[in-house]
This record gives C-alpha cells, structure tokens and sequence, in this order.
C-alpha cells in the first residue's frame, strides 16, 4: 500500500514552504513513495537499548570566551545579496494576507 | 601561446620549481587556462576566475622580490561551486543561488590561498551535491573524460573530471554519501574523504551537516596528503571542526612496508551488483597485498547493508533543514510575481530549486514530521549507532579495510535520470564511511572498455597518518 499519496504530497510540501503543481505532485508522490518504501527497510532492525547517534567524532559542548567578536562583513556586503533594499533595510512582501 | 606544461606532475615538484623560479606561476596558470578552453565541452566548470592569471603574477613577483610563498606556490586548482568564494559567483549548481556572490570565503580557500594555490575555476556538481552524476547540476551534466557519453560520476563530478583531464593540477569538493569517491573512481583519480571535521565547514553551502567532509580530488596520493595537508585542522568558525595532528599529513621518506599490515575486505560488499570484472581486480589486489607479507581477511559487516537505508532518512532530514534558509528574502532568487511573504517562500523554493532538492527536502520534511520522527528518524540515528559499533569492532582486529569505491564503472549519460532509487545505490559502498565518519580514499584500481573504476580503503577516525603511506603503497603496488 502506497504511504504517500497525493494529499501527503501536498501536506508536506506546505511544511516545507514548496510550491507544487497538481502534476508535480501526482509525480511526487510515485518517487516518494519509492525512497520511503527502500528506507523501510530499517523497521525490521532490532533497536532496543540502542542510543542514537547524532555526533561522530565524540565532541561535546565546545565553548568559548563570552567576549564580543567584530564582524568580519559590512552591512553593505551583506545586503548587496539581497533582492530588494531600501535604507540599509531588506524589503520583503507584505506578511498578512487578504 | 602557452608553453607545455604538465599539469599531472607532482604538486610538490612544480611547486619547488615555482620557488625556485624554474617555473612561474603564471606560465602554470596559462596552461590551466588553455586547457580549460581547450577541453570546455567536458563542462566541468560554471565559471572561470577572471583573477586567477593577475594572482598568478602577484606571486611571481613576490618570489622575484625573494619571499617564500608556501607548500603550493603558484599552483591551480579548481573548487567546486558549493564552496563559498570571492572573485567568482556561488551558486551550488543551483538556480536557486544563480545570483548569488559570496561576501566571504571558506576557511579551505582561504588556507589553499596562504599556501600559495590559485583558484581558476569553479567546478560543476550536482545541485547542493545531491547526486552521483551531475545529471543533477541546474546548468547541464558533465562529462566522463574517458568517454563523453558517460557521467563522470557525482556529486563532484565537474571536480573529479577537470582533474583527469588535467585542467588544473588538483581540485577540492565535498563528500556527504561518496560525492569525492565515486566520482574520483568513475574518473580515474584520488579522492580522499578525511575523517568527519578534520577540515572545516565554515563557508561550504551546508548538505547533511553531521556528514559533509571536505577534500582533495589529485593525480595521486602523495599530492592529496599535500593538501590535505594544507586544509586540515580547527578553526572556531565550525564549531564540530577536530584538531589536526602534530606533524601534519605530508607522506614521509621513511620506506613503509606492508608486511604485517592487518587488512579486511568488506565481504558485503563483493557479493551481488558488483561488476565481474571489479570483483578480478579486488582479489588480484589481495592477492598482491598477500605477497608482499600483508594479512588479508574477508570480514563481515552486516550492518553496512543496512546503511544506505540510514543515510536516506537522515540526510534528506538535514538537508531540509539546511536547505530552509533558501527563503527568497535575504539572498539568492526570488520570484518577482508573489504577493505576500507566503507566496515569496512558496514560489522562490518551487521555481528555484531542482527536481531532485524538492525530493530530498520533501523526504526529509516527511520523516521529521510529527508522528514519523520516531519511526524514521530516531531509528535511522539507532542504526547509525550500530554501524559505528560494527566497524569500531572491526578495527580492533585491522588497521585498514578495503573494498570496492563503487559496484560498477560509469554509467550512461541519462541512465538512471528518471529513478531516484537506482542514481542512490551508486553511494552503496561509500555511504557508510560518512555515517561513521572515518577517513575513506579511492584510487584508480582498473578499467573497463576504458572506463576506469576505483579502489577503496578506510582506516579509523583520525588516522589519515596511517591510511595515507598504506595508499600511497598500495598505488605503487597496482
């Protein structure tokens, strides 16, 4: 049985702040399924009292003196990226809708 | 006209002569150049530096004015396009990042750039390195220097083919599931993934942060412990980066021998999808390895079949995440046509990104979300927890393991474009060297109908110091 159909195509693609045509979709959710039914694989593995590793090397916290560290870019640097400026300000589209 | 200069001789070698001034810099920028053009339809590269013969000349000068220059002087090479640099564009491959110009540089680039390297060009790759062809690449595949129908493997593809083609004398990429190995081995050159941190991140487009490594993609294996050399150690700017070791990477003088050398063979690896003519080789390998006194044993390391499965639960998870910055506001494309806030996300990420970035980001929002995370996410993380104790196990009894880079030689151009599942089993044999995050290098083993295919070996973690003579002997040895 298929996990991710169409509408889990679209759900998913709304967390993820993606735009998908309703063909992109219907193609979506073929590929996708394919990998999630390939990485199905590990339900059968035998987990119990397994920690999960998220650090390989072994580090721990690594801290450093709280002292204040001048940037090493100008705001102007920075903002010569981005797709619209104003008054040292990046613009953005209105945020409420309606 | 640019004299004849060869640009596979060893990096230490032109870079005494550069010193010394038997070479100049620029004379070996030229040749780069030259062959760059002379060899452009193997689209390697997004883009060529426009300062790279004037930094070629400053140093020139320097070395007439009587300073020392560094372990590199006056040498080209080539970076791939996700590192961030100054004089060209960044773009990742990516559409999404097309206009995009970095304001600083990696901390690699910056260390090539004190030994004395000169950056020519910027490698192509597949989108953010999601790949194992560059069929992935926003502006078009690369292609096999041995032959033009086929890929040259990926994601540092663009990287591992301007440097069998010897369009500079070395090149540096990423490697997050294979992305220098299997791409290195389909070309027919070294690619050496140093342990996980040993060189740091800070100003390389993040893929899956707990598994991105940095290195050297070279003609052999004394000119990738050079770089490396060169690129490794600590910097605070990347906060997981580990210390280098005392006395660097460089191969020494002193003879190395083989004999004693305890060595495993990965026996996953050897069984189904792997090539006949792979499987000859490695046992020929074996068998040399044998006669000059090393101990050889298959060993089993059964939860390496279940790596990839890991690898695509928790790199997509990361790159998800990582790839959330891309939000059309603060830099990089933005679509001209949104409204609102919302839409700007919405369809700055859906005419940006690729095909396959949408999967992976999808994937990863998919297995993160609430509800599956235990199911996907933790799980895989358990898995990897399992795989380190594997091979933590196993080199307690081996110094090296050895297997195959990849199951087959390159593949067709177009082949596997339109299944996900089949592009993702190319990185079977690699993936698991970034989950554990061991030291992992290919070298050219063979060729079939002149497709060449790559050797691997892997030591511990930090142990470059060790796994970089024994490759270097085992080169010599092929």
């Amino acid at each position: 049985m298929s996990k991710i159909t169409t509408d889990e195509v679209e759900r998913i693609a709304k967390l993820a702040r993606i735009g998908v045509t309703p063909a992109e979709a219907k193609n979506l959710a073929g590929e996708l399924d394919a990998i999630v039914d390939f990485v199905e694989q590990l339900q059968a593995v035998d987990i119990e009292g397994v920690e999960p590793t998220d650090q390989v090397t072994g580090l721990e916290n690594v801290l450093r003196d709280d002292v204040v560290k001048r940037a090493s870019q100008n705001r102007d640097e920075l903002l010569a990226n981005a797709p619209q400026v104003q008054d040292g300000y990046i613009v953005v589209k209105r945020v409420m809708n309606g | 006209m640019a004299k004849a200069v060869d640009l596979k001789r060893p990096l230490a070698d032109l870079a005494a002569e550069v010193q010394t001034g038997k070479l100049t810099s620029a004379e070996l920028v030229e040749a780069s150049l030259a062959r760059l053009k002379e060899t452009e339809n193997y689209h390697t590269v997004l883009e060529i530096s426009s300062t790279a013969l004037q930094q070629a000349k400053v140093i020139d000068n320097r070395i007439a004015a009587g300073e020392t220059i560094g372990p590199l002087a006056g040498i080209p090479y080539i970076a791939k396009d996700n590192f961030l640099t100054a004089d060209t564009h960044t773009t990742a491959a990516s559409h999404i990042l097309e206009p995009f110009k970095a304001p600083y540089q990696a901390v690699a680039i910056e260390r090539l750039e004190a030994a004395g390297a000169v950056m020519v060009a910027k490698a192509n790759l597949d989108a953010f390195g999601h790949g194992a062809s560059t069929e992935n690449s926003d502006f078009g595949a690369s292609k096999n220097p041995a032959d033009p129908e086929y890929v040259p493997g990926g994601s540092s593809g663009g990287s591992a083919a301007a440097v069998a083609l010897g369009q500079a004398c070395f090149s540096i990429g990423t490697d997050t599931g294979g992305s220098l190995r299997q791409p290195s081995s389909y070309c027919g050159v070294v690619g050496l993934k140093p342990t996980y941190g040993l060189v740091p991140r800070y100003g390389v487009i993040a893929m899956g942060s707990s598994f991105d490594s940095i290195g050297p993609i070279t003609n052999r294996v004394a000119d990738a412990a050079l770089v490396l050399d060169v690129i490794a150690g600590r910097d605070d700017r990347d906060a997981t980066s580990i210390e280098r070791v005392h006395d660097g990477y460089r191969l020494s003088d002193i003879e190395y021998t083989l004999s004693g050398q305890k060595i495993g063979v990965i026996k996953e690896y050897l069984g189904d999808g792997l090539d006949s003519s792979i499987k000859k080789s490695i046992d020929q390998t074996v068998a040399l390895l044998k006669s000059k006194g090393a101990v050889v044993e298959v060993v089993s390391l059964p939860a390496v079949k279940l790596a990839l499965a890991a690898y695509y639960i928790l790199v997509p998870a990361e790159v998800s995440s990582n790839l959330a910055r891309y939000d059309g506001v603060k830099y990089g494309y933005s679509a001209p046509e949104a409204e609102n806030l919302e839409e700007t996300y919405r369809l700055s990420r859906e005419e940006g990104f690729g095909a396959e970035a949408k999967r992976r980001i999808l994937i990863g929002t998919y297995v993160l979300s609430s509800g599956y995370y235990d199911a996907y996410y933790k799980r895989a993380q358990s898995v990897r927890t399992k795989l380190i104790a594997e091979f933590d196990a196993v080199f307690g009894k081996f110094d090296f393991l050895l297997g195959p880079t990849a199951p087959t030689p390159a593949f067709k151009l177009g082949a596997k474009v339109n299944d996900p599942i089949a592009m993702y089993l190319n990185d079977i044999m690699t993936v698991s060297a970034n989950l554990v995050g061991i030291p992992s290098i290919s070298i050219p083993l063979g060729e079939i109908n002149k497709l060449p295919y790559g050797l691997q070996l892997m030591a511990p973690q930090r142990r470059e110091t060790d796994l970089l003579p024994f490759a270097n002997a085992v080169e010599e040895l092929l």
